[in-house]
């Protein structure tokens, strides 16, 4: 769904269905497949799919799940594809206002790593795996440095899709671009020179780092395409549209390495409590 | 101390963590659900709404409280004409790909800079200033854009605020009609093949409009909207000429949709024929 969302801004086709919820009048008809009508339609069906998919899952883990918080993240999967759903006819409403097709954008990638979390989280593995426990000590801990990861990430998502739906210059994406490579090098260098042990953070932590050496490759050839050599292209072509496609996938696959990593470093790699709840060890020791 | 703080067997929540806390607060989420879809809703009602008004405004006749137009003595007009040339080298104007959609048969090549032997098509050329308060009747008979062969025609075009535009799709395709304007309102149709017209007009004065179809990417025009009937657009051969002018001092603008502005000061006694050529640079140059 984010490949087909990303190859509608791409091809310039967000407007050429210009009603929602219907398309082209019709709630269930399948338009000629052609011209941009081909990538925006098809984004609605795979939509729906995932919207139909999503139901399925919070009935499911609201029937079986036995963790409370599995079956919130469920329900906040179910809300979040709602949503995407509403801003996504609020943009084609309103034209493609930035901030609207920007939320839009951001969105789905949260969608995205709520569902990789759900699914992490009922894995074999989760449910199998006795977790190596090895407190972290040093500081900042490498949760923190994952949750900051987290947190840049999305700020250059957020920036990149503001500058992909033209309400922001490009600059401020490549310039949050160096502090989100310096900031994933320093925490995938600690998970691998500390817990490399850790098959379930070693893996995540070579990933992570992989991703953001292609992402830093495909976002400089997105540059090339569309800004240096794509300024004055009269369609959009095939390398661009190729280019800055890529260069959504990936980003959004890195997000979601990131919040796995950080879902196994909070398993396998805990801040000691007595750290984190210091109010509830002193009243222990008082007692 | 520290043993108590170790982690129990359990497979997953091993042990309290601060998240945990906050997950079992008595939150109530449905609450918060449905405020977020009524809110949601609301957004989409409003979207809806403004979509309604702006059709309304857009397929508004020109309304019939408009000023009566200043009275402009026949025998005394004057006639503004000239050629509009390039200088040096003419871009080779990129080609068009348009396997998107096997309707558009034919070929296709961008028209942003269309030079031929030096002259410059497609220059909106229109009285800027110097008409003071005159105003002006909008004419009755609309303008035609047309799409044929996925592309404009014409590719600039000319229209007094308040007059009709009559839009026609003459392709076995789908097309959809979408102006994006800065002062004007913003729509978006579809007009599917042999459906009827399209008739539309716009409020304000705006100068190089655009107007896109989003299911074919490369259709771009300009739509060129003023209050005085003083306007004309220049053809293959770079040529254009303004008619029944009023004897005066004028601004003349010559705009090009990628090569920008450039304007001449002009003045035109009674019966005149004046010529006034204009010629632009590459941009960069």
């Amino acid at each position: 769904m984010i490949i087909a969302g990303a190859l509608v801004t791409s091809n310039d086709a967000g407007l050429s269905v210009p009603d929602w919820p219907t398309s082209f009048g019709s709630w269930y008809k399948i338009p000629k497949l052609v011209g941009g009508v081909k990538f925006e339609h098809t984004h609605r069906m795979i939509a729906q799919v995932a919207g139909l998919l999503t139901i399925i899952l919070a009935v499911w883990t609201a029937r079986v799940e036995k963790r409370r918080w599995l079956r919130i993240l469920s329900y906040a999967a179910l809300g979040t594809v709602i949503a995407q759903g509403i801003l996504g006819g609020i943009t084609v409403l309103f034209y493609l206002p930035p901030a609207v097709s920007s939320a839009h954008a951001a969105l789905a990638q949260t969608f995205f790593c709520i569902a990789v979390a759900i699914a992490i989280c009922t894995g074999r593995k989760w449910i199998e795996e006795q977790p190596r426990i090895e407190f972290d000590e040093r500081r900042p801990s490498l949760f923190t440095l994952t949750l900051c990861c987290i947190f840049v990430l999305y700020v250059q998502l957020i920036l990149g899709a503001m500058f992909r739906h033209h309400g922001l210059s490009w600059w401020p994406h490549v310039l949050n671009a160096v502090v989100v490579s310096f900031v994933l090098a320093w925490t995938a260098v600690r998970a691998l020179t500390l817990y490399s042990q850790v098959e379930a953070i070693r893996r995540p932590a070579i990933t992570m780092l992989s991703l953001v050496i292609a992402q830093l490759c495909l976002g400089f050839t997105a540059f090339l395409t569309r800004v240096a050599w794509g300024r004055d292209a009269v369609q959009p072509e095939l390398p661009m549209v190729v280019s800055t496609v890529a260069h959504v996938a990936v980003g959004a696959l890195l997000l979601a390495t990131t919040v796995i990593l950080a879902i196994q470093v909070w398993r396998h790699v805990p801040v000691a409590l007595e750290e984190r709840l210091p109010d509830a060890q002193s009243d222990a020791s008082a007692a | 101390m520290r043993r108590l703080l170790r982690p129990t067997a359990t497979p997953d929540l091993h042990f309290k963590r601060k998240g945990d806390i906050i997950m079992n607060k008595k939150t109530n989420w449905t609450t918060t659900t449905v405020s977020i879809l009524a809110l949601c809703a609301l957004l989409t009602l409003a979207a809806c709404n403004k979509k309604e008004n702006t059709a309304q405004s857009n397929n508004a006749p020109a309304e019939s409280t408009a000023p009566p137009a200043t009275p402009i003595d026949p025998a005394t007009v004057a006639t503004i004409k000239g050629t509009v040339k390039f200088d040096g080298a003419a871009p080779k104007p990129p080609k068009i790909d348009m396997s998107q959609d096997p309707a558009c048969k034919g070929t296709n090549e961008a028209e942003n800079v269309v030079v031929n032997g030096g002259d410059l098509a497609n220059v909106f050329v229109y009285v800027k200033d110097g008409l003071g308060n005159r105003t002006f009747d909008v004419p009755t008979t609309p303008v035609v854009l047309e799409q044929k062969g996925c592309r404009y025609h014409p590719h600039v075009l000319g229209v007094m605020a308040g007059q009709t535009v009559d839009i026609k799709n003459a392709d076995a395709t789908t097309h959809n009609i979408h102006p994006t304007p800065k002062d004007n309102r913003e729509w978006n149709e579809s007009q599917p093949p042999s459906s009827a017209d399209i008739q539309k007009n716009f409020a304000r004065e705006e100068i190089m409009l655009p107007v896109k179809c989003n299911q074919h990417p490369w259709m771009k025009m300009y739509v060129n909207v003023v209050k005085s009937p003083f306007f004309a657009v220049t053809d293959k051969d770079g040529n254009y000429e303004i008619k029944g002018l009023p004897p005066g001092d004028y601004t003349i603008a010559f705009v090009q949709e990628k090569l920008g502005e450039q304007d001449q000061k002009v003045t035109v006694a009674p019966k005149d024929t004046k010529t006034v050529d204009q010629s632009f640079k590459a941009a960069g140059e």
